[in-house]
């Protein structure tokens, strides 16, 4: 039986291309489907009733959820190449813990930049602080996995994508404070087609931010 | 005490709960070797907790190594004292209990220790997460659930300051009660836990809250598992409070209650604007 693959997606949401390229990374074909966030289809909210949110990745009509959740899915059951994951279980539970600490920290404080409220200047000071913090992990490494990506490459470099955003919203540069990390970034999506091909330009997604903000009235 | 003193393994767990508030004064009084004198323990050096009694996160991992028999140097930190250099040195991105060292090798974030444990210690009977890679993701999902949602909801209600807050907190909390009954139901496919007929990731990552879940509740004069809404989480809740590798690890309630005002007014304290 071939395995059905579809993804439920957004196109600018970081989170959804962590998972495009996990999936490209291993080679698997899937159906992707967009929805509109702010029309969500029948589908999300049955696949997903719990937290309505996108990515959801669904296998063979079962579907899963959060982002990082379906990473460790997907490199559990398509573990034939590129393993997402050191097999060293304290290597595991460090690049865990940073694919963690990016979850907990990079969106939510980048969202406060683009808002362009009273609280940015702070999102911008908390936001290069994170970052260098990731910097320093990465330290002379060419990925986070080492030779290769590794979760925690693939957890934040879609969000490099809304860098131009970030700075252009809050005036700063990223690559003055973190050039090291804007370097990983280039080399990601330079010797990876499943990165390339995962992450849209960063107009696209200042463009999106643009109508978003219209949107909600900032 | 001295940071050199303590440099070999200990697991310093430390509360996640006290996460995203300001300072949280914790200081290492004695390393003391866990009484944890079980049949079929297997000797571990350089296994070491640091943490404290009274904090979910840290409890999780102590069931988890009672689940595998491992043996475990226990490290106490007060939350109510200022937090020591060990600590810090130890989870400088968060500097939060738990902490667990292995072989020198410290570890942070509950549900990430519990996996490590998990992975390293094999060749106990009881697998702490599912081998099937869907359900392990459901797993990790639900555990996921109680860390972002649930427990969230459970701390709003602790140090909810005016009485909208606490309704609001309350709501989320009995909804989330909810919640839960169905994962129950769809997890446990009828056995004793959510983990089957063991216990399992979720059981642990929930279980650990029952002392605070029955503490905040007595606080609000209301049953937050309740017989009428969640009866099947009632029955889970005094099967997993009496496992063998559960209740010694589960706190007194009225020891909790009484270390549940001081944190909440510490909480508030720091919170509060200063003048």
């Amino acid at each position: 039986m071939e395995d059905e693959v579809v993804l439920l997606d957004f196109w600018p949401s970081s989170f959804a291309m962590r998972v495009k390229i996990a999936l490209g990374e291993k080679g698997i074909k899937y159906k992707c489907k967009q929805e509109d966030l702010f029309n969500k289809s029948t589908l999300l909210l049955e696949m997903n009733p719990i937290h309505k949110k996108i990515p959801v990745l669904i296998h063979n009509g079962k579907p899963i959820s959060e982002s990082l959740i379906i990473l460790q899915y997907i490199d559990q059951v398509w573990n034939h190449k590129s393993p997402l994951l050191p097999s060293d279980p304290y290597q595991r539970s460090q690049a865990l813990f940073w694919a963690d600490y990016i979850d907990k920290k990079i969106y939510g404080v980048g969202r406060r930049v683009w808002m362009g409220k009273e609280d940015q200047e702070e999102a911008k000071e908390e936001l290069m602080q994170c970052l260098k913090t990731l910097e320093r992990e990465l330290g002379d490494k060419l990925y986070f996995g080492g030779q290769n990506i590794g979760v925690v490459d693939v957890a934040l470099v879609p969000f490099t994508t809304w860098f131009y955003s970030y700075e252009t919203y809050g005036n700063f540069s990223i690559e003055t404070g973190c050039p090291k990390l804007v370097a990983w970034a280039k080399r990601c999506k330079e010797n990876y087609r499943s990165v390339s091909e995962a992450l849209p330009h960063p107009l696209q997604i200042y463009e999106y931010v643009m109508e978003l903000k219209k949107r909600l009235g900032l | 005490v001295s940071t050199q003193a303590i440099s070999d393994v200990v697991f310093i767990f430390i509360s996640a709960s006290e996460a995203g508030t300001s300072q949280h004064n914790i200081y290492i009084k004695t390393a003391q070797i866990c009484g944890c004198e079980r049949k079929g323990d297997m000797a571990e050096s350089n296994v070491k907790v640091l943490g404290t009694w009274a904090s979910p996160f840290v409890m999780r991992v102590k069931i988890a190594l009672h689940l595998k028999s491992v043996r475990y140097e226990d490290v106490e930190e007060d939350l109510l004292a200022p937090k020591s250099e060990l600590l810090l040195k130890s989870n400088p991105v968060y500097k939060k209990i738990p902490v667990f060292f292995h072989a020198h090798n410290p570890i942070c974030e509950s549900l990430i220790i519990l996996q490590y444990i998990d992975e390293v210690w094999t060749t106990s009977a009881s697998s702490i997460l599912p081998s099937d890679p869907y359900e392990r993701s459901q797993s990790r999902f639900w555990a996921a659930y109680v860390d972002d949602k649930f427990f969230p909801a459970l701390r709003r209600l602790l140090i909810g300051a005016t009485e909208e807050d606490k309704k609001a907190a309350l709501a989320e909390v009995v909804e989330g009660t909810v919640v839960l009954e169905g994962a129950f139901g769809e997890l446990s496919k009828g056995k004793a836990f959510f983990g089957g007929d063991n216990i399992g990731f979720v059981d642990i990552a929930l279980g650990s809250l029952l002392g605070w879940i029955e503490v905040i509740g007595k606080q609000c004069e209301t049953k937050l598992v309740s017989e009428a809404k969640t009866p099947r989480l009632v029955q889970w809740a005094d099967c997993f409070s009496a496992h063998e590798a559960v209740k010694d690890v589960l706190p007194d309630v009225d020891k909790l209650a009484d270390f549940g005002l001081k944190l909440r007014a510490k909480i508030l304290k720091a919170l509060a604007p200063t003048n």
